[in-house]
């Protein structure tokens, strides 16, 4: 067990430390100069700046210095606001981004098992109907779309009953963080779904589940402690991968919903060319990720016996 | 019993008469494509996707052929104007100033409300001249516009003036005027400036109408021609409304179309290629080749998808007056190939321990027949299915980019870019956000369903399952 946990930390420091040189071969190959957008009395300042953040240095210092402050945990200073440190704006927004996250999950695998199990026990019945086709649009329509509907219902839900039941947009209470939650997770809340259905079925007719009625089971136990339990597990492996795309995919619903999460201040940060600040939250993105992935490996060891650890 | 007669003589033997027909087979044989289509069309939802997806096809590719409206061109008259069946408009005199009515003497006599409010001219889109009989007490007038009936909540809408002279009973409208109902409603103001409470009110239905110089400068003449005061002209017609400049939607959609389809159409294309060909490679070679392989395919899957997909656009970056669709190309290609191979190499390694593979060695098939008797056709099907898979996801992908401003870049459209246009103005025209919106839907459900239907019908392990 130790021996798998090491060996996996190794692997994802590899990954992290090829996450980090990839954005910085790929920012050094972007065109345009970070300092483009001062306003250059003389050569002197420039060249005063550019020594400032070590861009008057051959590329492979740059990229020593680079790795070493990343190895200790240091991103650099913004481009465009100066005296900021990247670490501090990670600090800022991250957290909004990772509740936002953490509820979205949270929210999507509570819906997809319960929508899951319940098509599986419904089979080819209305409910199941009813719930597949709303899986069906939930893959289909851009979370954009979503995002943007649910907040017309909501004002016009708002003028309806005269007072304002839930904010429109914003961040700061619980009542913020509702709907775009419920937005962010439903992609994967469909997914799930399919995913659960699918494994629910397959368990339904396993020797184990015929064993266990033959024997006189009642109904619910045999559901909870067999069914539900075995059919789970599919749902546990793809949660790694999942986290990733909720994290990201938060982007679009902190730009709709003007959440001030680090999606949205990532996307500002690219069109202002802030150098450090792209790099910077690339990697701690990348390597949050690859731990993500890497404990949702740990924890299936644990809750699938099965699953030999090599 | 003695020897001689254990002895069988060819007496003893009766010929079995073999029957053939037990062994013939009820059905014709079908090859592999022929029952994977059957399958196929046996499969309504299936069957309706196909259709779904020839629509799509044709809506880009025949689209701009048969409505050949620019897509640049903007309307300027009509800004943000909602889908509708094709208007006419009458042609009128140029625009003369107005007068307006006065009148010398005022009543002393009767109710505060302005009565007796009328058209003074018929009502066009140039201009709406209303005029109405002087109140008694009235200092002056307010005039109203709304677009439904103010009765219930004395909702009057758009203040359109303030008149302070007793004298002056009229009012011109030319503000921003559509062939719709309008409700105008006069109030009379006392000497302080109050409103009193009652009003009068004129439903109003402009004409649309247009001089004739207007008409030529916005190229609503084709042969610029000339028309006389009174003729009827037909103004471009816009089925799917107007965007924010007054573009074509319809014309829009269909160029969009071509950006968007072509990326998600192309960039799979590619990526799968590639997947192949590496992953082949990898499932080929074996041993140290194929764990390096590997190794770097398990690197590229663990970037960050979107960030880097952000960082590989804007590294290649755009140079102005190009559309951003090549740089996107080639991120998408870079980010996603890591997939398709090692789902190929899974199946070659597999496929490479089937026994009827080493059979085939075993009678001294060389390696081109063994890839291309055995190897391509049992992962085509496969292959296959991932790349109607990958098309939506792609489709997403542009959407999501074009959507946050980093993808296809403006005046291009694309059904991302244009949604990110529409939902600026998305409460006062919702169709510029739900018509891009609508199309994205309908081609990643299209093709979604097209996919798991051709992984029922390829996937023979598949069947049966869902």
């Amino acid at each position: 067990m130790l021996a798998f946990i090491l060996k996996r930390l190794v692997q994802g420091v590899i990954t992290v430390w090829f996450i980090a040189t990839a954005t910085f071969i790929a920012m050094h190959a972007v065109p345009g100069d970070p300092l483009r957008g001062e306003r250059l009395a003389n050569e002197r300042i420039r060249a005063n700046l550019q020594a400032r953040y070590g861009l008057d240095r051959p590329i492979l210092e740059q990229y020593t210095i680079y790795i070493g402050s990343m190895v200790r945990g240091d991103f650099g200073i913004s481009f465009t606001q100066q005296n900021r440190r990247v670490n501090d704006i990670i600090r800022e927004h991250f957290p909004v981004s990772a509740t936002l996250g953490i509820l979205a999950i949270a929210v999507a695998t509570f819906g997809g098992v319960l929508w899951g199990a319940l098509t599986a026990v419904y089979r080819n019945r209305l409910p199941d109907i009813v719930i597949m086709f709303l899986v069906i649009i939930g893959i289909s329509v851009p979370s954009f779309v979503v995002a943007a509907l649910s907040q017309l219902i909501l004002v016009s839900a708002n003028s309806l009953f005269g007072r304002s039941l839930l904010p429109v947009a914003g961040w700061g209470t619980v009542w913020h963080m509702l709907v775009p939650a419920l937005v962010l997770g439903l992609s994967t809340t469909a997914y799930l779904t399919r995913l659960m259905r699918s494994s629910m079925l397959e368990i339904t007719s396993a020797d184990f589940v015929r064993t266990a009625r033959a024997k006189g089971l009642p109904p619910t136990r045999i559901f909870l402690k067999h069914q539900l339990r075995n059919a789970i597990l599919p749902v546990i492996t793809v949660l790694g991968p999942q986290i990733a795309l909720i994290t990201t995919g938060g982007f679009v619903v902190e730009l709709v919903f003007s959440i001030p999460g680090l999606g949205r201040y990532f996307v500002d940060a690219v069109q202002q060319l802030d150098y450090t600040v792209i790099m910077g939250t690339t990697v701690f993105y990348g390597a949050f990720l690859v731990s993500m992935v890497i404990i949702v490996d740990i924890v299936y060891g644990f809750v699938d016996p099965r699953v030999s650890l090599e | 019993m003695s020897a001689a007669e254990l002895q069988p003589t060819a007496a003893d033997f009766t010929k079995v008469v073999v029957a053939r027909e037990t062994h013939a087979l009820s059905r014709p044989s079908l090859s592999y494509w022929q029952d994977a289509w059957r399958c196929l069309r046996r499969n309504g939802r299936a069957v309706f996707s196909l259709w779904m997806v020839i629509a799509l096809g044709l809506f880009t590719v025949a689209g701009p052929w048969l409505w050949r409206v620019d897509p640049a061109a903007q309307d300027v008259g009509r800004i943000s104007q909602a889908p509708g069946l094709p208007a006419v408009a009458r042609v009128i005199a140029p625009y003369v100033a107005w007068p307006g009515v006065t009148v010398a003497e005022l009543p002393t006599a009767g109710s505060a409300v302005p009565s007796g409010l009328r058209l003074a001219e018929p009502a066009t889109t140039q201009a709406v001249r209303i005029a109405w009989d002087a109140a008694p007490g009235a200092a002056g007038y307010h005039v109203y516009r709304n677009l439904y009936d103010p009765a219930p909540d004395r909702a009057l809408g758009l203040p359109l003036a303030e008149i302070f002279d007793p004298h002056r009973v009229s009012f011109e409208d030319r503000f921003d005027l559509d062939p719709v109902l309008y409700w105008y409603s006069v109030v009379a103001v006392d000497r302080d400036g109050v409103e009193t409470e009652d009003y009068a009110v004129l439903v109003v239905e402009p004409l649309l109408a247009i001089s004739a110089d207007e008409a030529t400068a916005r190229g609503w003449l084709a042969d610029g021609g000339g028309v006389n005061v009174g003729d009827s002209i037909t103004p471009p017609y816009h089925p799917f409304g107007t965007d924010y400049l007054g573009r074509d939607m319809l014309a829009r959609l269909m160029h969009g179309a071509r950006v968007s389809l072509f990326i998600g159409v192309v960039a799979p294309l590619l990526f799968v290629f590639f997947g192949i060909v590496y992953g082949s490679t990898a499932g080929f070679a074996g041993g140290r080749v194929d764990q390096v392989l590997m190794r770097c395919a398990d690197f590229v899957v663990a970037l960050p998808f979107l960030l880097f997909m952000i960082l590989f656009k804007i590294a290649f970056g755009i140079g102005p007056g190009e559309s951003g669709v090549m740089p996107m190309l080639v991120a998408l290609v870079l980010l996603s190939w890591p997939s398709t191979a090692r789902l190929v190499r899974g199946q070659i390694l597999q496929i490479r321990n089937e026994g009827y593979v080493g059979a085939s060695r075993l009678l001294g098939a060389r390696t081109g027949y063994l890839v291309f008797r055995h190897m391509v056709p049992n992962t085509i099907g496969v292959i296959l299915v991932t790349l109607t898979f990958e098309v939506p996801r792609v489709i997403f992908i542009e959407a999501f980019l074009s959507f946050i401003g980093m993808g296809v870049a403006p005046p291009t459209p694309s059904w991302g870019s244009m949604s990110n246009e529409g939902i600026k103005t998305m409460l006062a025209h919702p169709h510029e956000l739900l018509f891009p919106a609508i199309f994205i839907s309908v081609t990643v459900l299209a093709f979604n369903l097209l996919g798991d239907g051709l992984r029922d019908a390829l996937d023979v392990r598949m069947r049966g399952r869902e």
